[in-house]
């Protein structure tokens, strides 16, 4: 089995080839290939930008890659502000002896990810660092977007009387992965949802004059960027449990393990809020996409207790819903 | 204290077997519930290990004493 | 709508409270001896319904949290001698003394393997031939039997280098300590469903006979503690004090028998240090003597040491009723979920975690 070793990282010949024949064959084109120190954009107006680094075990799970979620997560997070994401930046490091297959099919899956999403990678980096150094492979990816929107959305903007939307079902990235973990035995028919939002956001900010807040609850869930958005606002975010989509095999996975899908990691989900008049509107738009099947109203922005969540449960009975210390862990108590 | 939930028999093998809840599948120990589980029933699973079976029959009496004392027409 | 989701069902919810609205004359005090009541109580939104005269109290209702900091000393021991860890993920942010955890002692280089049963650490031994294995035993009588049945599992399949470390908790004695003091401020307890579904209903029978308080084993679904509350309200207004068992779905009333010899093929009671509360005899379990080879206290000649207590947490107070987890000093202050001090913060389902946590 051919495998990455050190020299692919060295800045010769090897590193050349591995650029020739993996990097430009599947993310390749016009700003790549010129193979450049660095790449010559044409960018107009206010842009959005934003960096992230992906680690993730399995690297390869059910529903996606690291490759796949490195591109849709930055994109996703470009996207946020109102813009349009056009460029990524990527920047490997990879552990000495990961399988050259994997590399590829980590490397095309970007590549696909890429095209689907609307974005071009336009220059990148690799690292080979000895075994054990990093566990199988680190992806980072900035990206680079045009924000087309006169006041673009921010965790700052909720305002008391806005709905609380999002585009589908919580918490089957974070199921898929746990179910992949050593030590935890079961079987999720799950798969995770990463996926690029930016196409549907494009079309609901097109459509829609007011938007206050998108934000994509990746880790730490729906629980976490919900207490986020309540912090920045200084509002009350209102929160009808029964309102959550949630899959029966999410929940089931969860009751067994006593964890709580509202804090498990998305990666193809957002939270838009904004006025109430246009909740409808967004919600039609969101369902006619692909990604918003299963969208819903599941909340409402109040003035009640600043900076806090609050959860009105099935039984109508009203709980806090806090931010977790840490990642969640499987308990038997 | 002790998270443990209903899981339905899906198939027994000696001292295993496969449950699920919500169509997530596991694997279970039989070793300490006291009457043998036969498939299509639930048992209480906690830590891996089923607890004892879950008596629909129970549940059913004590959901009618709840219709009978409190009035209420179970949907 | 399924057989058990009536027992979440909000109709009928709403109902049994309506009932105890009309029903209960004065004031109410239970309460539960069950970190998992007490999650259900607040995350189904149960508490916030309650009439203002039902008082919830939290009792010392989970395993994980009354483990002493030196028993968590040992574990921490255990960590720097070069085994691997096998443990609950509950246990992962206990302090120990210096507020150290299995989080920071795996950041140190400790080899710590979180597992969701414990018959999955005997594969990590078969897995890791070379290396000891510990599985850290903490748990009521729920937990202890699975417990037993993987130490069995290993001695009949000569899995050698797996030991338990038990620091098991039992719920009776901790039940005799509470009732027994003068202080205790409890009207009524509600029993822990799961701990039941293995020792049954019997050794609860003292509460009312001696203590003349009343008791109800309830599952964990809101109906269920709501039947429980009515049935307190019910008892006291025909002047009664019985133990009921009202989670016959899941509990015999003789528990089961089984697992319950299987728990005592390879336990036996011995004194036990709790978190919070001290020492109480005969609340704990450990391995008997056949099981020797499998013992980690003997395989890696562990003692416990004392540790200071804490100073200032009141978590005995709170744990005995005596006052509500705001009221000690300590509380979100120097004591909170990020850095826990006592026991009831300690546990994600603890009284004072669960308080700050879900408390609108």
């Amino acid at each position: 089995m051919e495998r990455v070793l050190l020299d692919y990282g060295s800045g010769g010949k090897a590193s050349h080839r591995l650029i020739g024949e993996l990097f430009l064959k599947y993310l390749g084109n016009a700003y790549l290939n010129r193979l450049d120190d660095a790449a010559l954009l044409d960018i107009h107006g206010p842009i959005s930008v934003s960096t992230d680094t992906f680690t993730v075990d399995p690297i390869f799970f059910p529903g996606g890659d690291i490759g796949a979620l490195a591109v849709h997560g930055t994109v996703n997070d470009v996207a946020m502000l109102g813009a349009r994401p056009r460029f990524l930046t990527c920047g490997f490091i990879i552990e000495e002896g990961l399988p050259m297959a994997d590399l590829e099919r980590i490397v095309a899956s970007m590549g696909q990810a890429a095209r689907d999403a609307g974005v071009m990678v336009v220059t990148g980096d690799t690292k080979v660092v000895p075994k054990g150094m990093v566990d199988k492979i680190f992806i980072n990816t900035t990206g680079i977007g045009e924000v087309f929107v006169p006041k673009p959305p921010s965790g700052h903007r909720a305002a008391p009387g806005d709905a609380i939307l999002v585009n589908g079902f919580i918490g089957d990235h974070g199921l898929a992965i746990l179910a992949q973990r050593e030590g935890l035995t079961f079987d999720a028919p799950v798969c995770s949802d990463c996926a690029s939002l930016n196409h549907l956001i494009a079309r609901l900010l097109e459509a829609i004059p007011e938007v206050h807040v998108l934000r994509d609850p990746t880790r730490g869930g729906l629980a976490t960027t919900l207490n986020e958005i309540a912090g920045q606002s200084q509002v009350e975010c209102r929160i009808f449990e029964d309102r959550i989509p949630v899959r029966p095999e999410v929940s089931g996975g969860c009751s067994f393990l006593g964890l709580d899908p509202l804090y498990l990691a998305n990666e193809g989900k957002f939270l838009c809020i904004l006025p109430e008049q246009y909740a409808q509107q967004a919600l039609e738009i969101m369902r006619s996409d692909p990604l918003g099947h299963h969208a819903a109203c599941i909340g409402i922005v109040g003035q009640d207790h600043p900076g806090k969540v609050v959860l009105q449960t099935p039984l109508g009975g009203t709980r806090l819903m806090d931010m977790l210390e840490g990642e969640q862990l499987p308990r038997i108590c | 204290m002790c998270l443990a939930i209903p899981m339905e028999i899906l198939k027994i093998e000696g001292k295993t077997a496969e449950v699920q809840v919500g169509g997530v599948r596991q694997t279970i120990r039989l070793d300490v519930i006291s009457e043998d589980p036969a498939v299509g029933d639930y048992v209480i699973v906690h830590a891996g290990f089923a607890l004892s079976r879950l008596d629909k029959e129970e549940a059913l009496a004590t959901l009618k004493l709840f219709q009978e004392g409190l009035n209420i027409e179970l949907t | 709508m399924s057989l058990l989701d009536s027992f979440k069902d909000p109709h009928l919810c709403q109902a049994v409270l309506e009932r105890i609205h009309a029903e209960l004359h004065g004031e109410l005090r239970f309460m539960e001896v069950c970190g998992t009541h007490t999650v259900s109580i607040f995350r189904s939104g149960v508490r916030s319904l309650l009439p203002e005269n039902v008082v919830h109290l939290s009792g010392p209702g989970c395993p994980v949290c009354v483990t002493h900091d030196s028993e968590v000393a040992l574990f921490l021991e255990l960590a720097g001698k070069n085994a691997i860890i096998a443990t609950f993920g509950d246990l992962m942010r206990v302090p120990g003394p210096e507020k150290r955890t299995l989080k920071t002692a795996q950041a140190e280089g400790a080899r710590v393997r979180i597992v969701y049963s414990p018959f999955e650490a005997i594969k990590l031994a078969q897995d890791n031939p070379n290396d000891k294995v510990v599985f850290l035993g903490v748990g009521f009588e729920t937990t202890a039997p699975a417990i037993a049945a993987t130490l069995k599992t290993a001695r009949e399949e000569g899995v050698h280098n797996f030991s338990v470390l038990s620091f098991h908790k039992l719920v009776p004695p901790a039940l005799h300590a509470l009732a027994a003091d003068p202080e205790l401020q409890v009207q009524a307890f509600l029993l822990p469903g799961h701990v039941s579904a293995i020792i049954g209903v019997e050794p609860y029978r003292f509460l009312a006979q001696q203590h003349g308080i009343p008791a109800v084993v309830a599952g964990f679904e809101p109906l269920d503690i709501l039947q429980a509350l009515h049935l307190f309200v019910t008892m006291r207004n025909k002047g009664q004090a019985e133990v009921i068992n009202a989670y016959t779905r899941v509990v015999a009333d003789a528990g089961n028998t089984k697992a319950m010899a299987m728990l005592n093929e390879v336990f036996m009671p011995a004194d036990a240090l709790w978190r919070g509360i001290g020492l109480i005899p005969g609340s704990g379990l450990v391995l008997r003597p056949e099981y020797a080879a499998h013992d980690a206290m003997q395989v890696f000649d562990l003692t416990l040491r004392d540790v200071p207590q804490i100073k200032g947490c009141q978590c005995g107070d709170v744990l005995k009723g005596k006052i509500s987890p705001d009221q000690c000093v300590l509380f979100g202050k120097a004591c909170t979920p990020a850095a826990p001090v006592g026991p009831c913060m300690v546990s994600t389902e603890g009284s004072c975690a669960a308080y700050f946590k879900y408390r609108v």
